[in-house]
């Protein structure tokens, strides 16, 4: 399955600059001949579909440079923006990547490795929610508290009908079934985000699998890659139950639980919710790395996330760097209203200033 | 001396004479490259031996035989162990066997014991040995999408009338133990008939005649005398189909559910060792490479203890039913 998916990430790669070029034939011969400025970058899967809609938008507008985007996952977006390119040669053919993109931002290491060579910033773009969707059959509206999120991923609740999960549905008639959790086997910025979530509603959890980009997990849990592979995967197992970006489970209709937030109320994964939960984020710090692992607002969805573009603080090429700059603003202001119709969540305002502001910082 | 039949094979003038230089050489040469094609097979053998011996070598001093029966697959903790893949992989291919030899031994005996005519058979043998051609993608995804919504529900009412039994322990997801097992029954199908198919035919046919002339019935013929007669046949089929289903990777990757976990339930999620290899490699780091390529090394020796005693098996069943040495 993995050569399988592999090999599609490739083709869909592939298909995307197909598509890129197909669209302007004239463009990549242009480019061939050196007219055109080409900004490449790579990273995190979840916000490609938004990055790919504002790369075909931006471009009509700006019509003499090329973006592309490529959906490695975050581990690998950071790695390939570290090196500067995939070193293996496979994504772009080796070609320079001017920028990365992660769910899981950068960590104090590896920020510490990119200031031996041109520093990095890292801009927020958009939100997301990470939903909990399941497949049990005529069971809609599932409301899951937090004893029962963690008692599910730490393979303790064996099966639907067990007391922590009838207890905040009384309503339900829940089957008899086997549990099944589905979760990520790749490096993955979702997983980050959900295991921070795990992490900060429960010491246990803390103590034991921790949060990452992969931990490891009971051994009840189907371990499947992408995020595409989870609602896949959710979608074909009656009893699954599994962490996805919230598209992915849109995509595939299924259905998604109602989770108790910090505040102790059951809320719906909504845009208008996820919106108060990054708003009600504790205090920003400078370097703009904020994770809402448990976000305090009585009508917030409990686990959201920002992602990130990662950008350097000094690009050689004067042309690269301001026609990258140009289009990060570009999608910081009039992107946003895109990134809502798609189902992301907006950046508060506040924050979109701040992000303008590291912007304005590259040299 | 005109009557010497020594100076006679010599001459020209008859058809027997010594072999000629140029087909001296040509048999020198011919043995040449058959030994060294034989050469080459255990010179590959070897080198992939010692390929994923090197590469295994820190995993293999760090996790030791701890590897073997530890539970935790963990990149981060930097612990490894492989005895819930060692288990699916047995538990599946065990199951697979079952099926898959049961059917397999049937079939060869409907082709070969004059139950249909000959003309027919070859063209139902035809049909078997075209399993064989199917990519094994295409049979994991039947298996998703065909298999799995059409066992449902008898796993299902398994699972709910006999649920304290330990092999209907949970209800089927999805993905588990079971249509892994029932695809991998029908991967090595061909494999089995086939073979037994030939050690069937291999019998001469006075054995037949024989039985028959002691006065026995068809069944009795067929099960006392033409079954243990082809029996060291079978089982080298038995052992074949065996290794295919403990190294198959694909189907079962997509069809097993990548769960570590050790349950005897056929319905539970579970994971082998070549499905781990395949999924986790893309994205292995340095250490967790090594750590795969000693979980190589397991399949390898499993695989290798499998054909060993097969064989050992066999020479028995040989000795005992045959009256060969």
């Amino acid at each position: 399955m993995q050569m399988l998916l592999s090999v599609g990430r490739t083709a869909i790669a592939v298909a995307v600059l197909a598509l890129l070029g197909a669209c302007s034939g004239d463009q990549m011969e242009a480019e061939r001949h050196g007219g055109r400025l080409t900004i490449r970058g790579a990273g995190a899967t979840f916000p490609k579909p938004l990055y790919e809609k504002w790369i075909g938008i931006y471009g009509e507008r700006e019509s003499d440079v090329v973006f592309e985007y490529a959906g490695v996952g975050s581990g690998n977006g950071i790695k390939f923006f570290l090196a500067g390119k995939d070193a293996s040669g496979e994504v772009f053919e080796g070609a320079p990547i001017h920028f990365g993109a992660s769910d899981a931002a950068m960590s104090d290491a590896e920020i510490a490795v990119a200031n031996q060579r041109d520093g990095a910033l890292l801009v927020p773009t958009t939100g997301g929610m990470v939903v909990l969707a399941y497949n049990l059959p005529g069971v809609i509206g599932l409301r899951l508290s937090r004893e029962a999120v963690i008692g599910i991923f730490s393979g303790k609740i064996k099966t639907w009908n067990d007391t922590r999960i009838a207890a905040s549905n009384p309503d339900l008639e829940l089957p008899k079934k086997t549990m099944s959790p589905v979760v990520r086997l790749d490096s993955s910025g979702t997983t980050f985000i959900f295991t921070s979530h795990l992490a900060a509603v429960s010491p246990d959890w803390r103590e034991g699998p921790g949060a990452g980009k992969r931990i490891d997990w009971p051994g009840n849990a189907m371990q499947v890659n992408y995020n595409s592979g989870v609602a896949q995967r959710i979608k074909l197992s009656e009893g699954a139950i599994g962490y996805t970006e919230y598209e992915f489970a849109e995509r595939l209709g299924l259905p998604v639980a109602v989770l108790e937030n910090r505040a102790g109320n059951f809320v719906r994964p909504a845009p208008a919710a996820g919106t108060a939960a990054l708003q009600s984020a504790p205090e920003v710090p400078d370097d703009l790395r904020v994770f809402v692992s448990d976000p305090p607002g009585a009508d917030a969805y409990p686990i959201v996330t920002y992602t990130w573009l990662l950008l350097r603080k000094r690009y050689d090429n004067p042309e690269e760097r301001d026609a990258l700059k140009r289009a990060v603003l570009w999608g910081l202001t009039e992107g946003q209203p895109i990134a809502a119709e798609m189902g992301y969540l907006p950046l508060p305002d506040e924050m979109i200033d701040l992000a303008k502001a590291k912007v304005e910082l590259i040299d | 001396m005109p009557n010497n039949p020594f100076t006679q094979a010599g001459s020209s003038s008859t058809i027997t004479r010594p072999p000629s230089g140029a087909e001296r050489t040509g048999d020198t040469v011919f043995r040449g490259i058959a030994y060294a094609c034989a050469g080459l097979i255990v010179l590959l053998v070897i080198a992939i031996l010692w390929q994923l011996g090197r590469e295994a070598a820190p995993a293999m001093a760090e996790h030791g035989l701890g590897f073997w029966y530890g539970t935790t697959w963990d990149v981060n903790k930097e612990q490894f162990g492989v005895l819930p893949e060692i288990w699916g992989t047995l538990y599946s291919s065990l199951l697979a066997l079952l099926l898959g030899g049961i059917f397999g031994i049937a079939i060869a005996i409907f082709l070969t014991q004059d139950f249909i005519h000959h003309r027919l058979a070859v063209v139902f043998r035809t049909i078997v040995e075209l399993l064989a051609a199917i990519p094994s993608v295409v049979y994991g995804l039947w298996g998703i999408y065909v298999l799995i919504p059409l066992i449902r529900p008898a796993a299902d009412w398994l699972h709910e009338q006999l649920g304290w039994f330990p092999l209907f322990g949970t209800s089927m997801s999805g993905p588990g133990l079971a249509p892994a097992a029932l695809v991998l029954a029908i991967m090595i199908l061909p494999t089995v008939a086939a073979i037994s198919v030939d050690a069937f035919r291999r019998i001469p046919y006075k054995v037949k005649e024989a039985a028959y002339g002691m006065g026995t019935t068809k069944w009795e013929a067929i099960l006392k005398v033409m079954l243990p007669t082809a029996s060291s046949g079978i089982l080298a089929a038995l052992v074949l189909g065996f290794g295919r289903a403990l190294g198959e990777t694909m189907a079962l990757a997509m069809l097993i559910g990548n769960a570590n976990q050790i349950s005897w339930s056929l319905f539970a999620p579970a994971n082998t060792l070549a499905s781990l290899l395949a999924s986790n490699f893309p994205e292995a780091g340095a250490v967790e490479v090594q750590a795969l390529m000693y979980a190589a090394l397991v399949l390898l020796l499993i695989t290798f203890i499998v054909n060993v005693v097969g064989l050992a098996v066999q020479q028995y069943t040989m000795r005992k039913f045959e009256g060969k040495q």
